[in-house]
Formats: structure tokens, C-alpha cells, sequence
């Protein structure tokens, strides 16, 4: 049966045959699981990111994992604990770093944080024998096809945890993160809430990087929330959005890679740069029409130039 | 939400002469160095305060110990007869401002709402609690009328000009109905006419809902019209007073402890001459 299906392994035009195509496979299934909750959380916790311009800090912090990930395997542990473990040191590293910057962070401290633990996670690969190459490269871009039951609940129970924390601090982190004075004015803890926000990103970090690894999970955390924050001003909106970019691009890049031969990873971070662009030149040609417009008829010409 | 009950509650009961704010023989300190001492000070509901003096002298220093950021090394501050503490919801307060990066795309709005209930734990839930969300709405629309900001309050703020955005940050601080509104500095790096207009809206904004007014100013003459009292703070000094009382040659040659000249201009206009390298060495010890 499983071969009959190779052998129509291309979409048709009826939906719902191709889903079920798309979903007949266990893996592709955990797949799918995983990639939804991955999206929702990713979304969510981009939309901060964004906000506190910290794209730099998610980064960085995610390429922590990488020593994080090659670190649990020379010392055998699950890869999760070690991306999750490697993430919050980052975080306590980086907030460290920055006690004397006020209520800011700093690109100069993340940048030497990052790349420390880069230079960390190359010993650990030397130190690993060569069979663990192949691990390499699912750190790095990851390995969406590959996801057991066992990694399909840890990432749901670790979502469960992201947002119910992301609930219980949603309002006081998006004071503290748009005006930061004033929100230490009236009591919100601004510092304990950059640092909690830093460890969430370490565990949205850990739970992402085996659908996207961690190269690619800009793709998830930053572009859609880039994007829709060109879409609406609204800040509940615009996270909505957000979740809902990053759902969207997970599952069809998922699908995409299904049915060609090429990575997942490729497909997720192109359809989410391919948006941004589009958003982008969109949102600047309306502004040129409308600039246009709002300069006087007769002398349009001159108007549409400024 | 609960923060709010205090200020709507205190309101009515009013004693008319007792004071908003008590300044008892306070001092500060920061790094071992006293910014200023022996401030004795007691505003009452309404008045209209202007802290002056030169860069560095300790202007935001006062506002932030008035609020509870900074502890005194001395004396006691009371606000609405407890002492000074972080959080106080009746207590609006803009501080000195950079200006939003343009990149901030986040409706003025909803800035302006973080005011009303932005430091509240968890998610509200519109569609459980209609009554309030109404509410809070009509709250964060009645501030936004209060500055005259209805026009730009859904725009991103960060396409926003200085003044437009300055006069959303005063509505977020009005949002509570505040006994008392401290603004830092809010006139700075506004041109001329913002300068008249958000000075024009703090001073209506003072008569119509009662609020006593601290703001921290480096011109005097924008609001000269509106202020009651003159809070002046050079050299760990203070004067306290009328403009007529305090901005005179004799008190701030007396302030500076070296000679300043105080010139009225045919128009009311008030020029301070002679502490030009005054300015320049606090100018450099504030870059640090």
C-alpha cells in the first residue's frame, strides 16, 4: 500500500485527496503536529521580538543552540535539554552582560555571548566523532520528517507551558518592552520581565530548531511578525497574525516538501521572505499612490517626486 | 483595573487645603554626591509647578523621588498622605523623552491604553466582561480627547511627529484620572508652535480635571502664563515661589552663588543671563 502511495506521491487538484496523501504517513502526521504547535508559539514570541527590536538578541540565542544541541550529544543527553539548558545560560549571559545598560540590551554583549558559544558547539563537534555530521546538519536547518512520538510530546507540553506563561505576562512584557520608563513608573518588574522573555526564548529556541533548526527559525519568529506589523497596528491583531504566517508557511512548506525532493527548511524560510518582500514593496508603492494623491492635481508630478 | 478604584474613590472626599503632595526636609544622594537638601515642599490640588534650573541640578531627580524610583537619603516625601511609593496610579507620569523609532508600529491607542491597564497580569477577556471593556474603551477615548489626539490616535506612533506623540504619552498618563501629573521635560525638542500647543493642553487639562502639575522645564517662558509656583534647583540649592519671587536677579545670583542677570522683555518674556558656563560644565557632567 505504502508503495501504491509513492506511486501517486504528486497533488492533484482535489484537496482533500492530497491531504490525505499528505497525512498518510506517521511521520508526516507527528510532522504536521509539531510544525503547528512550533508555529503558534514562534508567532507569538516574534511578535515580541520585533517589538523590542531584540531580532539580533533571538538570533544569537538561537545559535546558542547550536553548542547546546552537538554539546548533548558528546555528553549524552536529550538534544531538547541541551538546547534548552544552552539557551539559558545565553540568556543569564546576555542579561549579565547588560546590568549596566539600562533596561536596554546590548548587541555588543549578545554578539560576544553568540559567538562564544559558537566557538563552544565547533569543540564539541571536534570532540564528537564523525558520525554525528549528519546531526549536524539537522541542529542547523533541522529535520522536520524526522520527529518521534516521544520529541511530538515534549513539544506539546513545552508549548502548554510557553503560552500559559505568555498569557499570565502578555500585557506587563509589552508595556515594558514599548516604553520601558514608564513601565517601571508603574511597577511593572521591566528588568525580571526581560529576562524571563529571554528564557522563554530559550525553550521556544529548543522546541523550534527540530522543525526549522537553527539557522532557519528566523523564519518563524521574525518574518511573520515583521509582516504583520505592516498589516495592522492592533498589538493583539498583529500577534494573531503573526501565528497565523508562521502556521500558514509551516504547513505548506511542509507540503511542498513532501511532494518535491527539496528540504522543508527551504521552502518555510523562502515563503516567509517571499511574503516580507511582497508585504514590503507593497505597503511602499501604496504610500507613493498615496502620497501622490494627497499632493495638490495640478501640480502631481512634482508631488509624487517628494 | 483595581488600580484604579483608590484614585476614583479619593476623589470625591477632597479636603480642599490639604496638600497632594508633602515635601519634608528631603535629600538626595546618588553615588555619594547630595543632589540637593533641606526641600521643603507641599503642593496643593491644582497648582501648576514648573521645576527649573540648569542641566544635571537635580530637576528629574525631584519627579522620580516624588514617584518612588529614587530613595531619599533624608527627610520624608507624602502623596496623597502615604508615603511616596513605585506604581502609584495616582500619579500620571511622562518622563524625559527620546522619540519613538519610526519602526514602532503600534497604533497611539493602544499606547495610550497601556496606561489604563498595562502593568495588569494575564489576558483581558473583551467577551466576558463587555461592561469593562466598554469602559476602559471609553476611558482611553476620554484622554485621547483630553490632549486633542483623535485625529492621529490610530496611526503607528512611530510615523508620529514629536508633539503628536508627546501628547498621546500625556493622555496615557491621564488615562487613570491622576491626582497629579508629572511630566519631564515634555516641551523639550518640540518646535515653537507644539511647544504653545502641548503647553496650551497641559495648562486645560490642569483646570478641567483638578490635576496638580510638576513639570520639569528648561524654558520658562511657554508656560509662564500657565504655572502658580517656580520650584528652581541649582547647585543642591532650592527656591520656591512665585516666577516674580524666585526668577529674580538677587535669588538666583544667590542659587548660582555668582552673578546672574534676570531681564523681562517688553512682552513678559523672562531672560536669564550669566550662566552660560554653568550650563556648558553640567551639560558635560550629564553625558557622563
Amino acid at each position: 500500500m505504502p508503495i501504491a502511495f509513492a506511486d501517486t506521491l504528486s497533488p492533484s487538484w482535489d484537496l482533500v485527496a492530497d491531504i490525505q496523501i499528505l497525512l498518510h504517513y506517521h511521520f508526516m502526521q507527528n510532522a504536521y503536529l509539531a510544525g503547528t504547535l512550533v508555529a503558534v508559539i514562534a508567532g507569538f514570541m516574534g511578535y515580541f521580538m520585533v517589538l523590542r527590536s531584540q531580532s539580533f538578541a533571538g538570533h544569537s540565542l538561537a545559535n546558542v543552540g547550536f553548542a547546546g544541541a552537538t554539546g548533548a550529544v558528546l555528553f549524552g543527553i536529550p538534544s531538547i535539554a541541551g538546547l534548552f539548558v544552552a539557551g539559558v545560560l545565553a540568556a543569564v549571559g546576555i542579561q549579565t552582560l547588560n546590568l549596566a545598560e539600562n533596561n536596554r540590551q546590548s548587541d555588543v554583549a549578545v554578539g560576544a555571548v553568540f559567538t562564544a558559544s559558537l566557538a563552544l558547539g565547533f569543540l564539541f563537534i571536534a570532540l564528537a566523532t564523525s558520525e554525528y555530521a549528519a546531526n549536524v546538519y539537522d541542529v542547523l536547518f533541522g529535520n522536520p520528517l524526522g520527529i518521534s512520538d516521544g520529541d511530538v510530546v515534549i513539544i506539546a507540553c513545552s508549548t502548554l507551558v510557553l503560552v500559559g506563561a505568555f498569557v499570565l505576562i502578555a500585557r506587563p512584557l509589552f508595556f515594558a518592552s514599548i516604553d520601558p520608563d514608564v513601565a517601571a513608573a508603574r511597577g511593572v518588574p521591566v528588568r525580571t520581565l526581560g529576562f524571563v522573555y529571554l528564557v522563554l526564548l530559550a525553550l521556544v529556541v529548543a522546541v523550534a530548531v527540530q522543525v526549522v533548526g537553527v539557522l532557519l527559525i528566523f523564519a518563524l519568529l521574525v518574518t511573520p511578525a515583521a509582516i504583520a506589523q505592516y498589516v495592522t497596528t492592533r498589538p493583539l491583531v498583529a500577534a494573531a497574525v503573526a501565528v497565523l504566517l508562521s502556521l500558514i508557511f509551516t504547513w505548506i512548506g511542509l507540503a511542498v516538501g513532501y511532494f518535491t525532493p527539496y528540504p522543508v527548511g527551504f521552502f518555510i524560510t523562502t515563503f516567509a521572505f517571499g511574503t516580507y518582500v511582497l508585504v514590503r514593496s507593497g505597503r511602499f508603492v501604496l504610500n507613493r499612490v498615496r502620497q501622490r494623491w494627497l499632493a495638490s492635481p495640478g501640480d502631481s508630478s512634482i508631488g509624487g517626486a517628494a | 483595573m483595581t488600580d484604579l478604584s483608590p484614585t476614583a474613590s479619593a476623589a470625591p472626599i477632597t479636603p480642599a487645603l490639604s496638600p497632594v503632595i508633602q515635601v519634608e526636609d528631603a535629600a538626595v544622594a546618588l553615588g555619594g554626591r547630595t543632589i540637593w537638601q533641606e526641600v521643603q515642599l507641599s503642593v496643593q490640588p491644582g497648582e501648576f509647578l514648573a521645576i527649573l534650573g540648569p542641566n544635571g541640578a537635580g530637576k528629574s531627580t525631584l519627579l522620580k523621588a516624588i514617584l518612588g524610583l529614587i530613595p531619599l537619603s533624608h527627610g520624608t516625601i507624602s502623596v496623597l498622605g502615604h508615603p511616596a511609593r513605585r506604581g502609584n496610579a495616582a500619579i500620571g507620569y511622562v518622563p524625559q523623552r527620546r522619540h519613538f523609532d519610526a519602526d514602532v508600529r503600534v497604533r497611539g491607542r493602544s499606547i495610550v491604553r497601556l496606561g489604563l491597564d498595562g502593568r495588569d497580569w494575564g489576558l483581558p477577556l473583551p467577551f466576558l466582561q463587555r461592561g469593562k471593556a466598554r469602559e476602559a474603551r471609553r476611558r482611553v477615548q476620554e484622554a485621547i480627547d483630553l490632549v486633542g489626539a483623535e485625529a492621529y490616535a490610530d496611526r503607528p506612533i512611530g510615523e508620529l511627529s514629536g508633539g503628536e506623540q508627546q501628547r498621546l504619552l500625556i493622555a496615557q498618563a491621564l488615562v487613570t484620572r491622576p491626582r497629579i501629573l508629572a511630566l519631564d521635560e515634555p516641551l523639550d525638542s518640540l518646535d515653537l508652535r507644539n511647544q504653545q500647543g502641548v503647553a496650551g493642553v497641559i495648562q486645560q487639562i490642569s483646570r478641567e480635571t483638578g490635576a496638580a502639575v510638576l513639570l520639569v522645564a528648561h524654558d520658562i517662558n511657554p508656560i509662564l502664563p500657565a504655572i502658580d509656583r517656580v520650584v528652581y534647583i541649582a547647585q543642591g540649592q532650592v527656591a520656591i515661589g512665585t516666577p516674580e519671587e524666585v526668577i529674580t536677579t538677587e535669588t538666583l545670583s544667590r542659587l548660582y552663588t555668582t552673578p546672574i542677570e534676570v531681564l523681562r522683555t517688553s512682552d513678559g518674556r523672562i531672560v536669564v543671563v550669566g550662566q552660560t558656563e554653568e550650563e556648558v560644565s553640567y551639560h558635560a557632567h550629564r553625558l557622563r
